[in-house]
């Protein structure tokens, strides 16, 4: 879009704001435009932040990604890639590490689908 | 923890550090800011903003002036180091640290954000380092050691940014980084991420970061770097600057561990202060309740260091007339190249020579509260909140993206309908944003939103011990790999440059160990473009390899050019094969005021024999000179072709403490013969035990001087202080006292 500097009509209505009233003006408006970013991060996951949630419990960077592929291969991101992995390490009694490479070794896929149902 | 130290005068050794990395333990999380020491005096001065001053570092040149005083500036120091091979960057890390460097900044390879997941071992990179964790490990650990060696905590940063920015979080976390850029607006409009993704990953990176108490820089200088009329964007940078920083604070990171990156937006031939003046005092206004890390502008350098240093003191002049808790170093060859060792330590100095040089500034100077400078501020945030306003009024942020808001060289809200507009169905990473299930889960430590734990017993404010604590709480659960690569990692590269590791061999280097490039200025008597080639053929006849011309400034459209060219050194210097002459060493000013005080040295001088040559010794003893009388040595000048008995009856007489005889006519060697004489006669005279002897001339070795009986001699370009330390040090020997250490003169 190509517009003319419109800047002395456009400022009528904010000419008159002190410079406190201008402040707390335009951090209302920056509250609007972030808060609805942040709901989205609340609500919502990817790969990346699955595969940084795998990390943290412990399994290796070479397995995060495939981990997570399965996971999208069968739906299951919805509930968390270490939810998944959560499962196997209770059902198997293994670490996060083990379980992750069981899973990258294509076992227990079905059994944890099966759960999620 | 690391029980290995360094001692100044020996290399650092990048296999030590690279020893025993699986086990390294980072020592503390966090951020350092300088700690405050008002009032501090160094050297003759007090000083009042300065930070506590380093145990080992290098001054300014002129410091030698002042008793060595190396005042350190209250704002963090940062200089951004990232050659491709990080090996070679900590011994950069290391020099810059000793200039004054807190903040060290690596900057990523070239498309490490579009790689999904951790880069491990330690490949290398083009146009920045592959950020890894064994890279990271070493980096820090090198910190480490060189903090203790300096005396000052050292702040480590990278990115926190592109399609695997959670998980370079963790990562970061966990290794001890201190500080990261991390602003998902950088990822929607430079990186083509999809911009949801980008926010969603943004909000558990930040989670993170929170949690490993990092101090976050953001991206939204690049709007001014990017657009066409940079100086036009004000409006837009305050909006960025804004959007990330309160978007941080809602995840949870500390208002004053948020640092807005801010770029003063115009360069000189424009009338930088009447633009970025007011723009700095507006973001200050409305950005106030977070940190202030000062770059200098990028966007029109060029390939003139001089150019590049006078616009980084212009930028530091604002800093200082407003605020700044950071202050960064844009080195000034980074308009030619990915910046050089020599130049990271030009930037280093710059920042502290200028902050240092407007110490106590505002005590005395305040900025006008009324007229263009307070008017135009406000016209920049009315234009700012206006930009807020219309981006609410289409729909919010993505809405805003999609129309091409952002990066418009238009000074809003006049648009040039030049700004990049990012689908939201679109760009790298598309597609893959799922929607959490009510039985969403993830039981881990800092992560962000809905997280249903409790479905399996676990407490919401302690999510990780469902599997009894994460990363973040036991780091053995860390998997540290080494290398994937036999071919592309340190230890092969390491293994090729051996022979300039230990010492056999030295060859000049820019940025890489071996890489033997020198660079050579010049001024060439012709136009431009003849002088190019002119220099070019200088490189070749001198035997350069890749002779490459990187800069050319014009002197006169026909009358000169200066030329700036790199090129390669084709052999290496064996340094057992030189001759390194002994070095010679001062005594401090305070010592030597001190000794003469206390121990009065009356000294007879003169040319002696039929010698008329008088400046030499004048240099010597003179005050205005920088002679022996500065401190306080009692000087009785004897004149020139003065006879060398009448010198040492003169010795007698006075009851002198020294001799000094200069003497610079030598045929026939009859300077050595002056000094056999001067000491034959002092000994007839009963007053060899008494007084010093010492001759000086241009010349006159050391060796053979001494060889003739007296106590030294003084060659060509010696000094005052030489004679001064000599005749200190000589009288404190007499009298069995130890005379103090000092370093060398380098």
């Amino acid at each position: 879009m190509r517009r003319e500097d419109d800047f002395a009509e456009r400022r009528k209505h904010i000419a008159n704001l002190t410079d406190e009233e201008l402040y707390d003006r335009f951090w209302e408006l920056v509250d609007q435009v972030v808060d609805p970013l942040l709901e989205l991060g609340r609500k919502n996951t990817t790969p990346s932040v699955e595969r940084a949630v795998l990390l943290r419990m412990g399994v290796s960077s070479l397995d995060t990604q495939k981990v997570v592929e399965g996971c999208m291969d069968r739906g299951l991101m919805g509930h968390g890639a270490g939810h998944v992995v959560y499962k196997v390490m209770k059902a198997h009694d293994l670490s996060a590490k083990e379980a992750a490479e069981k899973l990258v070794a294509g076992e227990y896929w079905d059994e944890v689908v099966a759960s999620f149902k | 923890m690391s029980d290995f130290k360094l001692e100044p005068n020996e290399k650092l050794n990048i296999r030590e550090i690279l020893k025993d990395l699986d086990k390294y333990e980072p020592r503390r999380r966090g951020w350092h800011w300088r700690e405050p020491d008002p009032g501090c005096k160094l050297g003759p001065f007090e000083y009042h903003d300065c930070s506590k001053p380093l145990k080992n570092s290098v001054g300014l040149p002129p410091a030698k002036y002042f008793e060595d005083a190396d005042p350190q500036p209250m704002p963090v120091i940062t200089t951004e180091i990232a050659s491709g091979r990080f090996e070679d960057d900590i011994r950069r890390m290391r020099m810059g640290a000793w200039h004054g460097a807190d903040h060290l900044m690596v900057i990523r390879h070239m498309g490490q954000s579009h790689i999904d997941g951790l880069m491990e071992g330690t490949p290398q990179g083009i146009g920045g380092v592959p950020i890894t964790r064994k890279q990271v490990r070493a980096q820090r650990k090198a910190c480490d050691i060189i903090e203790d060696e300096v005396g000052r905590p050292i702040n480590y940063h990278s990115y926190v940014s592109g399609v695997a920015g959670p998980d370079v979080a963790v990562m970061f976390a966990e290794e001890g980084v201190n500080g990261a850029h991390q602003d998902p607006q950088y990822n929607v409009l430079y990186r083509d991420i999809n911009a949801i993704r980008s926010f969603v990953d943004a909000c558990e990176s930040k989670k993170i970061m929170a949690w490993a108490q990092m101090l976050q820089i953001d991206g939204a200088h690049n709007a001014n770097a990017t657009a066409r009329d940079a100086w036009k964007v004000m409006p837009e940078l305050i909006v960025q600057h804004s959007i990330n920083s309160r978007f941080s604070e809602k995840v949870g990171i500390s208002p004053d561990l948020i640092s807005l990156s801010t770029v003063p937006p115009t360069a000189v031939p424009g009338p930088l202060m009447y633009y970025d003046l007011p723009y700095a005092v507006a973001l200050r206004d409305i950005c106030g309740r977070y940190k202030m890390r000062c770059q200098q502008n990028t966007k029109y350098i060029c390939s003139s260091a001089r150019e590049a240093t006078v616009t980084h003191v212009l930028d530091m002049f604002i800093s200082k007339l407003t605020s700044v808790d950071i202050q960064s170093t844009i080195t000034p060859d980074e308009g030619r190249n990915v910046p050089w060792h020599i130049y990271n330590i030009e930037a280093c100095d710059n920042a502290k020579q200028t902050l240092i040089g407007m110490d106590g500034l505002m005590e005395m100077v305040e900025l006008k509260k009324d007229g263009p400078l307070r008017d135009n501020a406000r016209e920049i945030k009315e234009r700012a909140l206006l930009f807020m306003e219309e981006m609410v009024e289409v729909g919010g942020y993505f809405k805003a993206v999609e129309e091409g808001f952002f990066v418009d060289s238009g000074k809003y809200p006049e648009r040039n309908g030049d700004g990049i507009a990012r689908k939201l169905d679109g760009g790298v990473g598309y597609g893959f944003i799922f929607e959490r299930e009510d039985d969403y889960m993830a039981p881990v430590t800092a992560h962000f939103g809905y997280n249903n734990v409790e479905q399996y017993g676990g407490d919401p404010e302690d999510p990780a011990a469902l599997i009894g604590g994460c990363t973040f709480e036991d780091r053995s659960k860390i998997v540290y790999i080494d290398e994937l690569d036999e071919e592309d990692n340190v230890n092969v590269r390491l293994d090729k440059v051996a022979k300039y590791h230990n010492g056999e061999a030295i060859i000049p280097e820019v940025e890489w160990c071996g890489d033997g490039i020198i660079l050579l200025t010049m001024c060439i008597p012709t136009h431009a473009r003849a002088a190019e080639a002119v220099a070019l053929e200088i490189g070749h006849k001198l035997g350069l390899d890749e002779p490459v011309v990187i800069s050319k400034e014009v002197l006169h459209p026909a009358e000169g050019t200066r030329i700036e060219m790199k090129g390669k050194v084709p052999f290496d210097i064996d340094p057992s094969t030189l001759e390194i002459p002994a070095p010679p060493h001062h005594q401090s000013d305070a010592v030597l005021y001190k000794e003469f005080e206390e121990h009065p040295m009356v000294v007879v001088c003169g040319t002696v024999g039929n010698d008329e040559h008088s400046v030499g010794l004048r240099e010597i003893i003179n005050i205005k000179h920088g002679g022996i009388e500065k401190w306080g040595v009692k000087v009785n000048y004897l004149g020139t072709s003065v006879p060398v008995e009448k010198l040492v009856d003169a010795a007698v007489e006075l009851n002198a403490n020294a001799i000094l005889a200069s003497t610079i006519i030598s045929h026939d060697n009859v300077h050595y013969k002056n000094m056999k004489r001067i000491n034959e006669l002092a000994i007839e005279k009963g007053i060899r035990d008494k007084v010093i002897i010492a001759a000086g001339g241009t010349q006159v070795i050391p060796e053979e001087a001494r060889e003739t009986g007296i106590d030294e001699g003084f060659g060509r370009d010696s000094h005052g202080i030489d004679v001064a330390t000599f005749l200190c040090e000589e009288a404190m020997r007499r009298r069995g006292e130890e005379p103090p250490e000092v370093q060398e003169v380098i």
